[in-house]
This record gives C-alpha cells, structure tokens and sequence, in this order.
C-alpha cells in the first residue's frame, strides 16, 4: 500500500452506513398562527465504510449530535433512509430494532450523567449483554472481565460506584459498555469534550487502538478541528442541520472550499502570522442563527464574507468537486482555491 | 514596570472533614506589571481557579490562606477590611466566569447587571448608567446594543452573554482583570472573537489580564508571560513563548504534546499515538513532600524519589523550572 492509501485507503471498503437525505424536525409551537419547527437536521446524506472514522464538525446547534442520535434511533427522523448493513432501520420498531441495536452503540459526551450513580460499574457493562440476551451468566461476567482489562481498568472495577472513579476513568466504563455487544459502529459524540488534555488524549489513543484490534467504524462528533483532523478519515462539515462540505481528511484540511471551512480552520490554526491572515480573511462574527424556520437560501449565507445575493433565496447543493469531496456552495467557482502558503 | 499584583509565597489549604488542613496551593508567587497578560496553565485540580478566588477573596468556605500576601497596587489584599474589599472588587480588580449561563442573573436583564457595577462604584444616576451601559455593550461587540440592554440572560447566545460578562468585568475600569477559562464554553469561532476581544480591550484600556486556561498552545499568542501548575505548586514559570517553544519540566512538555494541534496546508500525516501523560493529578490529601509528578513522570530518576520537591530554579534568563534533572533534559 502506498502513503496515500494508507491514508485514505477507505475507498475500497465495504459501505456500513449510508444515510440518505435524513431529516428530523421538532416541533417549536406555533408562530403567526402556522406550526413551527426547529431543522436541527435537513436532508443530509453520508456514507461511512467499515473500519474508517467519519467525523462530523460544527457549531452547537449545528446537528451532529441529532444526526448522531437519529442514527442511532434515539430520536425519530421525520424522513429520510438509514441503511444500515443492507436494510433500512429507519421505521424499524420492537424486536427488530432492539436487534439492530446490538450492533450501534454510543458514548456520549459527560461521562458524569452518562452513567447511573446507584449501580456498580460492572453491572453497567454487562447491562446490554443482559438486556439483548448475549451469553450465559457467566460468560457475560467473563466478558466484563475482559472488558475492563481492555479499556485499562482492573477487575476490582467492576464493584465500584461510578462516583469512585475520576472523569477518565468513567469515560473508559463508557466504551467498556459501548463496546460490551460487540458492535459494528460506535458514535463518539463529543466523547472527549468534557475531559483534560492529558486524559483527552489517553481516550483518543485507547479508542483506536480498539478500532485496530476490531476493526470497529466510528462517527466521531467533536467541534474540536485539532482532534477530528488527527482522528478521522473522512470528515463532514454541518451548520444548520446541512453538510457544507464533505471530504477526505487528507483532503480537507490541505484544500477547503466552503466558507465556513475556511472559517473554522481559522478559528482553530496554529497562532503565528499565518492564522493572522486567515482570521482576517475568514473568520466569520456573530453567532449562528437560529434552526427555527430557517429562511429560504443558504444557511450560512448571513454570515457569510462571499455572500451575494442569489446566496440568501437559493438553497445550494452539495455537489462533487473530486473524487470523495462534495461541497455545497453557490460561489465556489467564483471563489479561488487559496493556497496556505499565501498567508 | 514596577508590578500592578504581586503575590508572593501564597499557600491555601482546605479544611477537610476532620478539621485537618490539606494543602491546595503551596508557596506561589508571580507578578503582573500593567498591560499585560499572564497565563495560568494546568489541568483540572491544579488550583488555577483557586488561585483565582484567593485574590478575588472568594474562596469557597472551607478554604482559607494560610500564608503570603497578596499585593496589587501597593495595598495588601489579604489585610483589607471586609468593606474596602468590597469597594475593590469590580472597580479594581474583577473577573469574567467560565460559565456565564450561571454567572448571570437570570431574573435581571442585562443592562441592569451592568448598571449595577456603575451605580455602586461610580456613582452614577440610572439614566447615566443605563448610556454607559449601552456604551460597554458596543464595546464588546454586541450588535443593537440598545435593544439588546433590555434583554434577560436567556434571550442571549453563548458568546453574547459572555460578551456581557466582559462588558459588566469592564465596567468599573480594573486595573487587573481575571478571565477564568473565558471561552471553554463557546464554540470554536465565537472563542476566536472573544480571544481577539480581550486583546483589543487590552490594547485600548491598558488592563492587565490573569488569564486561566488548560490549552497552553491557544494561550501563547494572548499571554506574554506563563506559569504553569501541577497539583497546586508552579512548576515552569517564564515568558509565554519560551515555554512553548523550549518547554522544559516533563509534565509542560507532556501538556504540550498530548494536544493533536491542527496542521494545515501541508500533506496528511498517518496515525501516531499522541503522547500521553499516565495517570492523573493527586487528589487534595495525596500530595507529599516529594515531587508532585513524580508518579507520572516518564523521566523520574533516583534522585527524584530521594529528594523533595525541587524549588522553582531559573534555567535560562526570565524562565525556571522546578525539576530536578532540569539541566540534563534541557540538552
């Protein structure tokens, strides 16, 4: 294999997860008189292929984590396919469901609230082995064992209370659990978030190492570029429940189109002169506005420094640009591929 | 620069559930001159927020300063009667929170929260407070300002009420202002802002900033000097750019190194471990004599577990470190 397949040598890859134009609205009440819905996700389309890391960037309100979550059919999705394997689990209910389930497993960001304070940590791993009827007693009690070695906790772990073990440790009881069914795909959503840099970066080492071992597939949800660029292979870029640009990691960091690419790699760039110059030419002000009733047009367009304004009554598409990158932009022809070495 | 806060040999300890006094910060001292930006770095549990508190003189009750004095502009903070403290803080010296969602109050709109500080320390009538008010919004940024002066906590984004937080720290004109993580927060963009934020404020006003933080990279172009913390003691102190470019105690170097720092431009880089600091901080109670990170330290020797913790030694001009194979991993 070569440099650049090891990198990106994702192509070849059997398809685990293909959503197609996911969409979840919730309901906000009512204004003048018309129902009101917030678009916290509108029509993105991803594809993620075994054992590779898809990972999803953006602002709060932005959609990963409900997009994450529809996935995972925590919330419900308005319309919209997840196929996962060869079948479509988006209407999937009872059973068949709980039967998918065994296969998606999540760990969420404060590992404080993610576990139950009056159960002992062994019982919470085993919990989806109990619940899904994995194994016998004791193989279920073996495989805790081992899961607690593998996550680096010793076996006396498995009689604690989560509230005696420090925010590391806990997040490692996460995965241990997350990992207990033997799934396919693991969502990361904002897993190492909440924890320090040291402990942040022992997480991020433990958790592919696993993806090694088992060829585990990840959706990994961070607003943090650093993390997300050394993590992933592949990376989606949402703002206001759309993908703005998708791209190898490879690729994206090295040439970003979309705007608001731009603008993130410049809130996020190493500090010297040249993260100077990006800021001046990209950061965007403000905050992002809000995911109730968007207006018609780009999303971004309000905050964006090419806006025109075709931009604000056009809702533009993601189209392919490359082999494996698609942006979603009006102006991308107009605007230049700029180089970093400009800066 | 003759110093604007000086603090030197500060210890803080907690009383904990037996009475016994467990130390938190042990023999800090540092100085900051006016219009500039010192940075305090570390992980969680290392007293930068503490540290904070002490010099506030709000430490949670159970905490109490044991020793050293705490100085800024010539009068001794620690001595001061309950009253003056009061009159000192907010107009002197004042702090913006990590948190602002619970650092505002909900059931107060904003212009009266700002108004607050004028009318207690300037004196000024509600008409005069409420234009200045509106004036400091404007200064921070905050678009509509004289809609947005009527608005409560709630009505406000991340990044606004956090631009309000700075707008009510400003307020009173402090000679030194102490940002307690400011951004971890807020999002990536908005963190940006309000970094450049500060620095304009800075520039314009000629505050000095204490600047508390866990990410050493993002701080280094913001602050001019750095000290960093370890379990309550300071264990690399100097000037911001020389610690992150000749990082020299192994736990500043491991901080350094376990953040993935985004890489643009250049071609893709395939999958390394990032380096990892084993283990956690002590808690409070396990701290001894010896070297705090010794438990931790990839480098310890013999003399380490021998010796107690080494003095904070300079190693270079305007930089020190308290370690004691300092010289030989500086090679």
């Amino acid at each position: 294999m070569s440099m650049a397949e090891a990198i990106r040598g994702t192509g070849t890859r059997e398809v685990l997860l293909d959503v197609n134009d996911l969409v979840v609205h919730f309901p906000a009440g009512r204004r003048h008189g018309r129902p009101s819905f917030v678009h916290a996700v509108d029509g993105v389309s991803f594809r993620v292929r075994r054992g590779t890391t898809l990972g999803i960037v953006g602002e709060s309100g932005s959609g990963k984590s409900t997009t994450a979550q529809a996935v995972m059919r925590l919330v419900p999705a308005t319309s919209g396919q997840i196929v996962f394997g060869n079948r479509d689990i988006a209407g999937l209910t009872g059973r068949a469901l709980r039967e998918v389930r065994r296969h998606l497993q999540i760990v969420f960001q404060d590992p404080f609230s993610a576990l139950n304070p009056r159960r002992r940590a062994g019982d919470q791993i085993r919990e989806p082995l109990d619940l899904l009827g994995i194994g016998t007693r004791s193989e279920r009690d073996e495989r805790v064992r081992r899961l607690l070695a593998e996550v680096g906790l010793p076996p006396q772990a498995a009689d604690l209370y989560p509230h005696q073990f420090s925010g590391g440790q806990r997040q490692r009881l996460c995965i241990a659990r997350a990992m207990a069914p033997e799934p396919d795909l693991i969502v990361c959503d904002e897993a190492v978030s909440a924890l320090d840099v040291a402990i942040q970066a022992q997480i991020l080492n433990l958790l592919k190492r696993l993806q090694r071992e088992r060829d585990l597939t990840y959706i990994f949800i961070s607003h943090d570029l650093g993390v997300i660029q050394k993590f992933c292979d592949e990376v989606a870029v949402m703002y206001l429940g759309k993908i703005v640009e998708q791209a190898p990691a490879a690729e994206i960091f090295a040439a970003p189109r979309h705007p608001y690419t731009w603008s993130l790699i410049a809130a996020a760039a190493p500090p010297g002169p040249m993260r100077d110059e990006l800021k001046r030419r990209h950061l965007v002000k403000g905050d992002p506005p809000s995911p109730v009733d968007p207006p018609p047009g780009c999303r971004f367009a309000q905050r964006c420094p090419a806006a025109i304004d075709s931009c604000s009554q056009r809702l533009p598409v993601l189209g392919a640009i490359g082999p494996d990158h698609y942006v979603a932009c009006h102006r991308l022809a107009e605007l230049p591929c700029l180089p970093f070495d400009g800066c | 620069m003759s110093a604007l806060l000086e603090v030197d040999n500060l210890n803080v300890s907690m009383r904990n559930g037996s009475g016994r006094l467990v130390p938190v910060i042990e023999n800090l001292s540092f100085a900051v001159a006016p219009a500039q930006t010192l940075a305090l770095v570390g992980e969680s549990g290392c007293g930068k927020s503490m540290t904070a508190l002490a010099l506030m003189r709000l430490l949670p009750e159970d905490f109490v300063i044991t020793s050293g004095r705490i100085v800024l502009e010539g009068r001794d903070v620690l001595t001061l009667p309950a009253k003056q403290m009061r009159s000192l803080r907010g107009s002197a010296m004042s702090m913006i929170f990590q948190e602002p969602m619970t650092a505002l109050n909900p059931l107060f709109t904003v212009g009266d929260q700002i108004g607050e500080v004028l009318r207690w320390h300037q004196g000024l009538d509600r008409a005069a407070a409420r234009s200045r008010a509106i004036a400091l919004l404007r200064a921070v940024q905050i678009p509509a300002a004289e809609q947005r002066i009527d608005a409560y906590p709630h009505q406000l984004s991340g990044g606004m009420r956090q631009r309000v937080m700075i707008a009510m720290a400003l307020a009173g004109r402090p000679k030194l202002l102490i940002a307690d993580e400011p951004t971890t927060a807020l999002d990536v963009t908005v963190q940006a802002q309000i970094f450049d934020l500060l620095a304009e404020l800075q520039r314009s006003t000629g505050t000095a900033i204490l600047l508390i933080t866990h990410d050493l990279g993002a701080v280094a172009e913001l602050a001019d000097e750095m000290l960093v913390l370890y379990a309550g003691r300071c264990i690399e102190a100097g000037a911001s750019e020389a610690i992150v470019t000749a990082p020299r105690h192994p736990y500043t170097r491991g901080l350094l190194n376990c953040v993935p720092h985004l890489a643009v431009g250049g071609p893709p880089q395939p999958w390394v471990d990032l380096g990892e600091i084993p283990g956690m901080v002590p808690p409070l109670g396990a701290r001894g004599a010896d070297c705090a990170f010794l438990a931790r330290c990839a480098q310890a020797c013999d003399v380490c577990r021998a010796k107690p913790q080494p003095t904070l030694e300079p190693i270079a001009p305007g930089h020190a470190v308290s370690c004691w194979r300092k010289t030989e991993l500086a090679a």
